[in-house]
């Protein structure tokens, strides 16, 4: 992973991760990398890595047991999936529309296509 | 051991009329890696120096505390703080008559934490041959045997004042490599000045950046990411947005205005932009770096 420097690198550490556990990547209560494994591996401050990791425990995505490390929490996988359901028309669907309108594809056939997978 | 903290009152360095370092209040916190960045001339290696004890401050001071120093001390001709400080520059500042293992010595002798299994360790793997004389060899392995003694040294503060610029990719890697996995095991304050913006800022937890002797600014590295947005569209549109924020940058083409400002847009102003037609996008790092310190800047710690 190419950490881009655009935006705060905790927080893409977290969209990462949360990224493997909706895909399955990770599994529930599956052992995440340690924050120093995790720093060297990619290459960062260990600092920084922690503050994704905290990121995610205050969110609930993760939790930690005292000694042996971090898991990935039994509901995670649930929690980002609702979580991701409420952007999805606003940040998937709508710019796929404007997109359609902007170049002359009608809406109709839209349906039609997403109606065919459906099957 | 956690590492020294350091901190200049109005630090100020002259040479002849040219002034390196212009009042420089700082503080780094102990325990961190700090980025030290700044332009050729920016006054970074003159800092290094005068935390090293290398040299004197011509006006104000330095001081050095924590770890086992324990209260505050100059660096200036105080074995004690010097000891404890790691100051690598590019030269390497080596004795190039001498065998590589002579200048291990040398280190152990001098440095209190020296770690002679990770000095073995680091040579095997950046190859560097213990019998060779210093001045056989070449720029990057030169380099490579500075960066060993650095980190071998294990020094409460240890600065690395450009010293991987000879060495070519794999190296450095190598280097950030052993720096992180070192600094895991033993955290201390390491201080990377360089001006390879993008490639060093993902290992850093601060940053400083000097321009012309003075603070530009100094934050977490993580929250200078995105602190920077540039706006683009017709001109009177982008002029009556960034109306009262701090543009950094401004570039034309016909109509169309593109302006580089800092600071976090609020909401309303996100909507405001994007309602006039505007478009706004973030700034990289690096590409804030070169408007903060680009000659033609506008003044100030925004």
């Amino acid at each position: 992973m190419v950490f881009d420097d655009r935006s705060p690198i905790y927080l893409q550490i977290a969209d990462q991760i949360k990224n493997d556990i909706v895909t399955g990547a990770l599994a529930e209560d599956e052992q995440v990398m340690s924050t120093n494994q995790y720093a060297s591996f990619y290459r960062i401050n260990p600092a920084t890595a922690a503050k994704g990791f905290a990121q995610l425990v205050d969110e609930g995505v993760l939790y930690k047991k005292r000694g042996i490390g971090m898991f990935v929490s039994p509901n995670a996988r649930e929690l980002l999936r609702t979580g991701r359901r409420k952007a999805f028309f606003s940040e998937v669907v709508d710019p796929m529309i404007r997109e359609a309108r902007a170049i002359g594809v009608p809406l109709k056939d839209v349906v039609q296509h997403i109606e065919k997978e459906d099957k | 051991m956690t590492g020294l903290g350091v901190r200049t009152d109005n630090l100020t360095v002259t040479f002849g009329d040219q002034v390196a370092l212009d009042g420089l209040d700082l503080r780094l916190a102990p325990g961190k890696i700090h980025g030290l960045l700044g332009r050729n001339g920016s006054g970074k290696s003159t800092l290094a120096a005068v935390l090293a004890g290398f040299r004197q401050p011509g006006v104000g001071r330095v001081l050095l505390d924590g770890g086992d120093l324990g209260e505050a001390r100059e660096p200036y001709e105080n074995a004690v703080v010097t000891s404890r400080v790691c100051l690598i520059r590019e030269s390497g500042d080596l004795y190039d008559a001498a065998p590589v293992k002579n200048m291990l010595g040398l280190a152990a002798s001098l440095r209190p934490y020296w770690d002679a299994d990770l000095a073995g360790d680091l040579l095997d793997r950046f190859e560097i041959p213990m019998r060779k004389r210093v001045q056989k060899l070449s720029r990057g392995k030169k380099s490579a045997l500075g960066v060993v003694l650095g980190l071998a040294s294990r020094a409460p503060l240890t600065i690395f004042d450009e010293s991987y610029l000879g060495m070519d990719v794999p190296s450095r890697q190598l280097f950030y490599d052993a720096l992180l996995a070192d600094y895991a095991e033993v955290p201390r304050t390491i201080v990377l000045s360089t001006h390879l913006v993008s490639e060093v800022s993902p290992m850093l937890e601060e940053v400083v950046i000097l321009d012309r002797g003075r603070l530009v600014t100094q934050s977490p590295v993580d929250s200078l990411r995105g602190r920077g947005a540039s706006i683009v569209g017709p001109a009177a549109a982008v002029d009556e947005l960034t109306t009262g924020l701090a543009v950094l940058a401004e570039q034309r083409l016909g109509g169309t205005k593109s302006s580089t400002v800092l600071g976090d847009l609020d909401e309303t102003l996100v909507r405001q932009a994007r309602s006039a037609g505007l478009e706004i996008g973030p700034v990289g790092l690096q590409d804030l770096f070169v408007h903060l310190t680009a000659t033609n800047s506008k003044e100030g710690d925004r």
